[in-house]
């Protein structure tokens, strides 16, 4: 591990270098094993932050107090410590920079892991497909990846970013201030008409919730791609 | 690769008997839920479930049909590629060596179908003698559509993206063709005892 980025209170950064590294797609995860030193082993996955063209692989970890091998990756593991991962691993929930429909992005919490590797694939590839990012958080403090995403969003290259915060608001918030509903993802979503292909991940109530609002949007169902994780594991 | 994780310890579970816990796998008491789409919307009034391929005499039921067929319940340790297992699952539905008595075919392969395009691949020899079921009940209540219901098939012995979700049929065939998740870098086979989560395993 070359470095560590704390992105919020509960969630870091590993920033890997990886020699043997043979690519990835945007949207994979990677296999992480611990092992403690009488051999016993814990193994998760965690998706790859990073994009397909950096240099330096980097996944994005939330410290899960009950949980058993993210609280070692955020709080114990130090720049230079070694990490031992396997992947890049899946097929489907995955998105090319070749792809030319409208894409929209629905995160709840770490959710957004995986889309902000396909934001930064659809940077570094030069892509302007027409992109819209929703985003759900609990408070400001939670948001990933914050100054990224406004900048991005800033940037004029096509990708809008919409954060809805559910718990709290900071004093002069401008964006949503409750849980994702039709009304919200009517405003966001792109209409059915544009064939969009839509990635939610999140919380598994979360993404059952999103994805059953698009599909009362008209969404194809087959182009509705999720990815869910529960309050397990970690 | 196998080196120690400095200062790693973990947290072992000394209350699971080990010989339950394939290796890889860590014991919840939650119930994870995992689909690649949204969650289909099944009415039971339209649900059937069909037997097809290479059989002589297509089979199908109707939900009344299906109900009417004689249930077991079973209790089951369950095993997700995504490293949670979960202990002592009850499921009440039918076996498929109910379903397949009375069919000759020569298949040695089965495509299973859901509602929503998910398929999986199994071997027959997989789906019978008492291994495989096609539930309709988790811990004696309707299964709930996020855990496949109202029908989801039930093979423990292999990870759980086997037990396909919303499932509607077999097609019975020569050739192993691979479904969904195995088309996606997911084992072909699937058995967590030797740990087969993806390709090359």
């Amino acid at each position: 591990m070359v470095d560590l980025i704390q992105e919020t209170p509960r969630v870091a950064s590993l920033v890997l270098d990886m020699p043997d590294w043979h690519g990835h797609d945007a949207g994979q995860h990677v296999d992480v094993r611990l092992t403690a030193d009488d051999g016993y082993q814990a193994q998760r996955s965690y998706s790859i932050a990073s994009a397909p063209e950096d240099s330096r692989l980097q996944i994005t970890v939330e410290r899960l107090e009950d949980g058993e091998v993210s609280p070692y990756l955020v709080g114990e593991v130090k720049v230079g410590d070694k990490v031992e991962l396997r992947g890049p691993i899946g097929g489907y929930f995955v998105w090319k920079a070749d792809t030319t429909t409208p894409l929209l992005l629905v995160a709840g919490g770490s959710g957004v892991v995986p889309l902000m590797a396909m934001l930064r694939h659809r940077s570094a590839a030069g892509s302007k497909v027409p992109t819209r990012l929703l985003y759900s958080s609990r408070t400001g403090d939670d948001i990933i990846y914050k100054e990224e995403l406004d900048r991005v969003a800033s940037s004029g290259d096509g990708v809008a970013v919409a954060y809805t915060l559910t718990r709290s608001q900071p004093s002069g918030w401008k964006g949503y201030a409750r849980r994702i509903d039709s009304d919200m993802v009517r405003e966001v979503a792109w209409p059915k008409q544009q064939s969009p292909i839509a990635f939610i991940c999140g919380p598994t109530s979360f993404v059952e919730s999103a994805a059953g609002l698009l599909v009362d949007l008209g969404y194809d169902p087959l182009r509705i791609k999720t990815e869910r994780f529960g309050a397990t594991g970690g | 690769m196998g080196f120690i994780s400095r200062g790693f310890k973990g947290k072992r579970r000394d209350n699971v008997s080990s010989s339950r816990v394939p290796p890889g796998q860590h014991v919840v008491n939650d119930f994870p839920v995992l689909s690649a789409g949204p969650t289909p919307r099944v009415s039971v009034d339209q649900w059937t479930f069909s037997i097809v391929g290479e059989i002589d005499e297509p089979k199908r039921w109707t939900w009344q049909e299906f109900r009417a067929l004689p249930a077991e319940t079973v209790t089951k340790d369950i095993h997700c590629v995504t490293k949670w297992s979960k202990l002592d699952t009850s499921w009440t539905g039918v076996s498929v060596d109910n379903l397949l008595e009375g069919v000759e075919t020569a298949a040695d392969f089965v495509t299973v179908f859901s509602d929503g395009g998910y398929t999986t691949n199994l071997a027959i020899d997989d789906l019978t003698g008492n291994k495989a079921w096609v539930v309709y009940e988790y811990d004696g209540q309707p299964l709930h559509p996020e855990h496949g219901g109202p029908v989801r098939l039930l093979v423990p012995h292999l990870y759980f993206w086997k037990s396909a979700k919303w499932v509607r049929g077999l097609t019975l065939q020569n050739e192993e063709q691979p479904g969904f998740w195995e088309s996606n870098g997911y084992h072909i086979r699937g058995d967590p005892w030797r740990e087969q989560r993806y390709w090359g395993d």
